[in-house]
C-alpha cells in the first residue's frame, strides 16, 4: 500500500508529461489526478489504521560506498502517516481545482498544450515530497528535498514567457542551495561521526554525540548540536525562514494551485518536518533547540509585520505562511514537536484553502491580484467567500477561550502558544511574546484581506467587476472539504496531537528527552495565558474592523505619518535589496575579475610570454597544417604506430 | 577470449585504416559508407565492451584480462583492466558512436573526420588498459595527434590559438612525465606497471640545490606525473586551454574532450600518483586539496559571467573536475570511489551538454548566450533535454552528477572540514550559473528574428540524446551499477596507500 501511494504520483507525472500526445490532454490531467486521489485514499487508510509500530519496506540500493549506504524504502511510522495525509490530500485537491482554474489560462496562447506539462510538475512534485516523507536515511531524505525544490522551480517559472517568473524560479533554486548547502554539510557530519546515514543508527547513536566534539572550521564543537544547526540551516532554507526566506514571497509568481501545494501546505513545512523527524537528535542538543525556537518566533513576527502592508492578495498570503511556519519552528525549539506537527497538519487545510480561496477569487477577477482594486465581492462570489471567512476564522485561532472548541486554528496555535510559555526558559518567554503579538497581526492583516477583498464599495475596473463570477465546481468542491477540514480537524485530533492520546498517537516517532516536560506542563499555564492568544486576535480583529470598514481613511493618514516604518514593511525590511548588494552584485564582479584579470591577464599573460619565443616556429607549422601536408603527415606517423602495435598485439608473443 | 582488451583497442584502428586506403568513389556514397562505418564500427566496439563488464570479476584481486607479450628492444606490450580502468574504457565505447551520429552533418574533409576520431578512439581505450609504462605513456601522448587535428582543421574562427595553447600546456608536462618514467624504468627495472604498483619509490628527504625535499624521489617522481596530469584535468590554473580548445572545437571534439581525455588526468592520479608514490602523494594532498577549492569556486565564479556556452561549459567542467581531485586526495573511500563516479558521470552529462550546444550552433551559427532566448516556444523538446541535462550538471539527486558530487564531499568532509566547507558553496554556485544560462537561452519569449525558424531536434538527434538520458537517470538512481565494480578496487587501492604511508 505505501509503495502504491509513494509511486501513483510519479505514474501520473509521466502519464500527463509524456503521455498526452497518445491519448490526449483529457486522459492525461485526469489520470494525474484520479492517480493523486487514489493515494489520498490509501494515505487516509493507512492513517485510520495505523497501529504505531515502525515499518520500514526496502525497495533496493541507492549509494552504497563502504559505510556510506543507503537503500530505496518507505519507512513508515506516525510522523510519516500524518505527512502521507497532508502531502496527497492537499495534493489530490489541488490537482482538481487545477482543472478549472487552468482551464483556458490567458497566458498562453491558443493552439499551445500546457495543461498536461502543469499536471506533470504537480504530480512529479506529489511524488518527490512523498519521498522525502517516506525516507529511511539522510540520503533518499535529501533526494525528495531536492526534488521538490526542482518541482518548485519548474512550477513557479511554470510561464516561462514572463521574466520576472524565471527570476523567481531561479531565486527559490537558489536561496534553497543555500539551505541545501548546510544540510548536506549535517549529512556528512553525522556520517563522519556515526559511520551511517541511515536515521536508526543515528538516533542510536545521539544521546553519545552530545557528549562528543568535532572538530569544524576553526572550532572545536559539540557534535550533536553541530549536525543540529547544520540540519536546521536546511531547514529554515525549505521552510523560508529568516534570512532564507526571500525567495517564498517571489514564488508567487507560479499559478496559485502551485502556492497554495507548494509553498503552503506542503513543501515549505519539510523543514519543520526534519526537525521532528531528527528529534532523537535535537533532544540532545539544547542550544540548537534554542536557535530553532528564537529564529522561528523571529520569523513569525517579521513576516506579519511585513503582511500587514501588503497589497498583492498572494503576497499577504505568502508572508503569513512564512509567519506561520515560524510559529511552528518555535513549538519544535521548546520540544514540543506534537504541537509543531498538530499546527502543521491544521496549517495545509486552512492555508492552502485561503490560497486556493485566493485563486478563485483572481480566477473571478480576470487574474487581477491587486487587493485595492478588489471590494464588495461577497454577492459575487459567494462560496469562495464564505469558504474563505472559514479559512481566516481558522488561521486567526476563533474559538471559546480555555475550551477545546474552536476552528482548527485556535486549537494548534494555541498549542503552540502555551508550549512556548510552558518552557519556562528565556527563550521560551521570548517566543511567547512575539508569538503574542505575530497573532494580534496575523488578525490583523487576515481580516484585512478579507475587508478589502469582499466589504466596501468595489474598486478598481469596473469591466472586471461586471464580469466577475463564481468558479466551475471543480474549484470549489475542493474549497468546500478544505473548509471542512479547517473547522473541524483542530477539534477532532486534538487529543492525539496534543491531548491525552498524545504519547500513545506518536509512539516512538517522536523521541522526547526524559527532562523534557514542557508538553506535559503546557496543559497547565495560568488561564490568562490560554486566554491570551484569543485577546490577541480581538484586538487584531478590533483594528483591522476601525481601519477598513469603519474609517476606511486611517490606512492612508498612517502610512503617511509613518512614512519610514511604512517602506520599511513595505519594502519586506530591505532584506532583498541587502543580498543584491551585498551577495549577488559582488559575486557578479568577482566573476568578471576572476575572468578577466586572473584567467586572461596573469595566467594567459605568464603563458603567451613563455610562447612568445616559439612562436615563428609555431607559424610556420599552423601554415602546413592548413595547406593539409602536416595532417597527413601526422597521421600516416599515427596509423604506422597503431599497425606496428597491432602486430605486436597479434604475433609479438609468438 | 584472451584478447579481448586488444580487440576492443584496435577495431577502431582496423575501421580507420579501411577508411583511409579503401574507401573510394563518388563523393556523396563515399561520405555515406565512411560515415555508416564509422557508426558500425564503434557501436561494435561499445557491444565487444560489453563482455569486458560481463566478463568481469569485481572482487577478483588485481588485473584481469591480462595480455602480455614482449617487443622490440626489450619493451612489452602488456593489457589489463582492473575496477577503477575497466568502466572508463565502457564509458569511451559507449560515447563514441553517439557522437559519431552527432557529427552525421559534417561534410568538409569527412574522411579525415571519421579516421580522426576512429584512431582518437584506439589510442583512448589504450590510455585505460595499457600496463606498461611506454604502452601508457604512447597511447597518453599520440591520442593528443588527433585532438589537435581535429580542433586545427574543423575548429572555429581562433583554432590555431587554441591548438597552439593546448599543444604549449600539455608539451612541458609530457617531457617531465616522459623523464619521471625513464626514472622509474633505471630504478625498478621494469616498466611493466604491475610490478611498479608494488615498487616501492625511496621517500627519504633529499637535498637539491639546497634545497630540502620532504618526499624525496617520490616527490619529485609525483611533480613531474602531476604537471602531465593537472593540465590534462585540467586543475586550477593549469586550465585556461580548455575554455579556448573548448570554443574552437567542433561539437564531436568538444564531447570528446570534455568526456574523456579530461578523464585521463584523474586516471592518472589514480593508476600512477597515488598508489606508487604514496608518501608524496601524502605530502601534497593539502596542495591539491586547496588548488581544487580554488578551482571549484573559481571557475564557478567565472562560468556565471561568460557570454559564450561553450565557454560556460568548459569552466563548468574545471569546476566539476575540482571535485574529482578532492575526493582522490582525501584518501577516504568514499572520496575514491566519488571521484571515479563523478568523472563518469560527468563524461555523461558534460558531453551532452555540448551536444546541446551542437543542436542550436548547427541552425543559428553562434554561441553567443545573448543571441539565444526563448527556445523553449520552438524546440520543447530540446528544451526538456537540456533542462534535464542543465539539473544533472548541477548535482541533482536521482541523476548522476549527485553522486559523485555528494560522496567526494563526504569523503573531504572527513579529513578537513574547511576544505568541505567551501567545496560545497560549488553546489550554490552551479546552481546559479547554470540555471541563469539556460534561462537566457531556452526560457523567456522568443522574439529574435534568427531564431524565428529554428526546429525542434531530429529523431537522429534524438537518438543520439536518448541514450545519455538514460544512463544519467540509471547511475542516478542505481549508482550500485558502478560502486559495485569501482568498490573493491577502491578499497584495495586506499589500503595500499594507507598501508604505504610511513607512521
Amino acid at each position: 500500500m505505501e509503495l502504491v501511494i509513494l509511486f501513483s504520483p510519479l505514474l501520473g507525472a509521466i502519464l500527463s508529461g509524456f503521455g498526452h500526445h497518445l491519448y490526449g490532454e483529457k486522459i492525461a490531467i485526469y489520470s494525474a489526478t484520479g492517480l493523486l486521489f487514489l493515494a489520498a485514499i490509501l494515505s487516509w487508510i493507512i492513517f485510520f489504521t495505523f497501529d504505531g509500530k515502525t515499518q520500514i519496506t526496502q525497495i533496493f540500493t541507492f549509494i552504497a560506498s563502504d559505510t556510506f549506504v543507503s537503500n530505496w524504502s518507505i519507512r513508515l511510522d506516525r510522523l510519516t502517516s500524518v505527512m502521507l495525509v497532508v502531502v496527497t490530500t492537499v495534493s489530490a485537491l489541488v490537482h482538481l481545482y487545477s482543472v478549472g482554474y487552468m482551464h483556458g489560462d490567458p497566458q498562453w496562447k491558443e493552439h499551445e498544450s500546457y495543461k498536461p506539462r502543469f499536471f506533470a510538475y504537480l504530480s512529479f512534485f506529489s511524488f518527490a515530497m512523498l519521498a522525502l516523507v517516506t525516507s529511511n536515511n539522510l540520503i533518499q531524505l535529501f533526494f525528495g528535498w531536492e526534488g521538490v525544490g526542482v518541482a518548485s522551480y519548474l512550477l513557479i517559472g511554470f510561464y516561462y514567457r514572463k521574466p520576472s517568473a524565471n527570476a523567481a524560479a531561479i531565486k527559490a533554486f537558489i536561496v534553497n542551495r543555500v539551505g541545501d548547502f548546510g544540510m548536506a554539510l549535517g549529512i556528512f557530519a553525522l556520517f563522519t561521526l556515526t559511520g551511517s546515514v541511515i536515521l536508526d543508527d543515528i538516533f542510536t547513536q545521539a544521546e553519545s554525540l552530545s557528549q562528543r566534539t568535532i572538530p569544524f572550521l576553526w572550532m572545536e564543537v559539540n557534535a550533536a548540536e553541530l549536525a543540529g544547526i547544520l540540519l536546521f540551516v536546511g531547514a529554515a532554507g525549505k521552510s523560508a525562514q529568516l534570512f532564507l526566506h526571500t525567495w517564498l514571497p517571489d514564488a508567487m509568481e507560479g499559478p496559485t494551485p502551485v502556492s497554495a501545494l507548494i509553498h503552503a501546505a506542503t513543501m515549505v513545512t519539510a523543514g519543520v518536518f526534519l526537525v521532528c523527524r531528527m528529534s532523537p537528535l535535537y533532544e540532545f542538543a539544547p542550544v540548537s533547540l534554542a536557535v530553532i525556537t528564537i529564529i522561528g518566533a523571529i520569523t513569525a513576527i517579521f513576516a506579519a509585520s511585513v503582511g500587514l502592508v501588503q497589497n498583492d492578495i498572494k503576497r499577504v498570503i505568502a508572508y503569513s505562511t512564512c509567519s506561520q511556519l515560524g510559529y511552528m519552528f518555535a513549538a519544535a525549539g521548546v520540544g514540543v514537536y506534537q504541537a509543531a506537527m498538530f499546527h502543521l497538519f491544521t496549517h495545509a487545510f486552512f492555508k492552502a484553502l485561503l490560497f486556493l480561496g485566493a485563486g478563485s477569487v483572481i480566477h473571478a477577477m480576470h487574474h487581477e491580484q491587486d487587493m485595492r482594486n478588489y471590494g464588495g465581492l461577497r454577492s459575487k462570489v459567494p462560496i469562495t467567500f464564505w469558504t474563505m471567512m472559514i479559512g481566516t476564522l481558522a488561521i486567526t485561532g476563533f474559538g471559546i477561550p480555555l475550551t477545546h472548541y474552536g476552528f482548527a486554528g485556535f486549537l494548534s496555535k494555541d498549542a503552540i502558544v502555551e508550549s512556548t510559555f510552558a518552557a519556562a526558559s528565556e527563550t521560551g518567554l521570548f517566543a511567547f511574546i512575539l508569538l503574542l503579538l505575530a497573532a494580534a497581526m496575523t488578525s490583523f492583516y487576515s481580516w484585512r484581506l478579507i475587508f478589502m477583498t469582499f466589504f466596501g464599495p468595489r474598486k478598481g475596473d469596473a469591466d472586471t467587476h461586471a464580469h466577475a463570477h463564481e468558479s466551475p465546481w471543480s474549484m470549489l468542491v475542493p474549497l468546500v472539504v478544505l473548509a471542512l477540514g479547517s473547522v473541524f480537524a483542530g477539534m477532532i485530533w486534538y487529543p492525539e496531537f496534543f491531548g491525552y492520546q498524545v504519547n500513545e498517537f506518536f509512539g516512538p516517532s517522536v523521541f522526547i528527552g526524559s527532562e523534557n516536560h514542557v508538553l506535559h506542563d503546557a496543559h497547565y499555564v495560568p488561564g490568562w495565558v490560554k486566554a491570551s492568544p484569543f485577546i490577541a486576535m480581538v484586538i487584531g480583529f478590533g483594528l483591522s474592523w476601525l481601519f477598513y470598514i469603519k474609517s476606511p481613511d486611517i490606512p492612508g493618514a498612517l502610512a503617511r505619518s509613518q512614512r519610514p516604518l511604512y517602506l520599511f514593511l513595505l519594502n519586506k525590511w530591505y532584506f532583498d535589496e541587502l543580498y543584491e548588494a551585498a551577495l549577488v552584485k559582488p559575486a557578479k564582479w568577482l566573476g568578471t575579475f576572476l575572468w578577466k584579470k586572473g584567467d586572461g591577464m596573469t595566467i594567459d599573460g605568464v603563458l603567451h610570454l613563455v610562447a612568445k619565443r616559439s612562436i615563428p616556429a609555431l607559424t610556420q607549422l599552423a601554415v602546413r597544417l592548413q595547406s593539409g601536408y602536416l595532417f597527413h603527415y601526422a597521421l600516416m606517423i599515427v596509423l604506422g604506430m597503431g599497425c606496428i602495435l597491432i602486430y605486436v598485439a597479434l604475433f609479438g608473443g609468438n | 577470449m584472451n584478447n579481448l582488451l586488444t580487440v576492443i583497442t584496435f577495431t577502431p584502428l582496423i575501421a580507420a585504416l579501411i577508411t583511409m586506403f579503401f574507401i573510394r568513389g563518388e563523393e556523396a556514397a563515399t561520405a555515406r559508407n565512411i560515415k555508416f562505418l564509422a557508426l558500425v564500427a564503434t557501436g561494435a566496439t561499445f557491444v565487444i565492451s560489453l563482455f569486458l563488464i560481463l566478463g568481469f570479476e569485481p572482487s577478483a584481486d588485481g588485473f584481469q584480462f591480462v595480455e602480455e607479450y614482449t617487443w622490440l628492444f626489450g619493451l612489452q606490450y602488456k593489457m589489463g583492466v582492473d575496477g577503477i580502468s575497466v568502466l572508463f574504457i565502457v564509458l569511451t565505447t559507449f560515447l563514441m558512436p553517439i557522437t559519431v551520429l552527432a557529427c552525421w552533418k559534417v561534410e568538409h574533409r569527412i574522411k579525415e573526420f571519421m579516421v580522426s576520431f576512429l584512431v582518437l578512439e584506439t589510442f583512448m581505450i589504450g590510455v585505460f588498459c595499457s600496463l606498461d609504462l611506454v604502452l601508457f605513456y604512447f597511447f597518453f601522448e599520440a591520442g593528443l595527434i588527433p585532438m589537435f587535428l581535429i580542433i586545427g582543421i574543423w575548429g572555429g574562427e581562433r583554432k590555431l590559438y587554441a591548438t597552439f595553447k593546448f599543444f604549449l600546456y600539455t608539451l612541458l608536462g609530457s617531457i617531465l612525465m616522459l623523464i619521471a618514467m625513464v626514472y622509474m624504468w633505471v630504478d625498478a627495472g621494469t616498466t611493466d606497471i604491475e610490478v611498479l604498483l608494488t615498487h616501492e619509490f625511496s621517500y627519504l628527504p633529499l637535498s637539491l640545490l639546497g634545497w630540502d625535499i620532504v618526499g624525496g624521489i617520490q616527490s619529485l617522481l609525483w611533480l613531474a606525473f602531476f604537471s602531465s596530469f593537472a593540465v590534462k584535468l585540467p586543475m586550477w590554473p593549469f586550465h585556461t586551454w580548455l575554455p579556448d580548445a573548448h570554443v574552437e572545437a567542433p561539437t564531436g571534439g568538444s564531447v570528446i574532450l570534455a568526456a574523456i581525455l579530461l578523464k585521463m588526468g584523474g586516471y592518472g592520479f589514480l593508476r600512477f600518483s597515488l598508489p606508487m608514490f604514496p608518501v608524496a602523494s601524502e605530502v601534497f594532498s593539502d596542495f591539491v586539496i586547496w588548488l581544487s577549492v580554488i578551482a571549484i569556486i573559481y571557475t564557478s565564479l567565472v562560468a556565471m559571467m561568460q557570454e559564450d556556452i561553450k565557454k560556460l561549459i568548459a569552466y563548468s567542467s574545471v569546476a566539476h573536475m575540482g571535485f574529482v581531485t578532492i575526493g582522490i586526495f582525501s584518501f577516504t573511500h568514499q572520496g575514491l570511489e566519488g571521484a571515479i563516479f563523478q568523472m563518469l558521470s560527468h563524461g555523461l552529462i558534460s558531453g551532452a551538454l555540448f551536444l546541446c550546444v551542437g543542436v542550436v550552433y548547427d541552425q543559428i551559427h553562434t554561441r553567443k548566450i545573448a543571441d539565444y532566448g526563448g527556445l523553449v516556444i520552438r524546440m520543447p523538446v530540446y528544451a526538456l533535454g537540456f533542462m534535464f541535462f542543465t539539473l544533472a550538471n548541477v548535482g541533482l539527486p536521482g541523476t548522476s552528477g549527485f553522486v559523485g558530487e555528494f560522496l567526494t564531499l563526504a569523503g573531504i568532509f572527513q579529513v578537513n572540514t574547511w576544505a568541505a566547507f567551501f567545496a560545497a558553496t560549488g553546489v550554490i554556485l552551479s546552481a546559479a550559473y547554470a540555471l541563469w544560462v539556460f534561462r537566457r537561452v531556452v526560457l523567456g519569449d522568443l522574439v529574435k528574428a534568427s531564431l524565428a525558424s529554428v526546429v525542434d531536434l531530429s529523431s537522429r538527434e534524438k537518438l543520439v540524446f536518448a541514450p545519455l538520458i538514460i544512463m544519467t537517470l540509471l547511475l542516478g538512481v542505481y549508482p550500485s551499477l558502478v560502486t559495485d565494480i569501482t568498490g573493491p578496487a577502491v578499497m584495495e587501492l586506499k589500503n595500499h596507500v594507507l598501508a604505504s604511508l610511513p607512521n
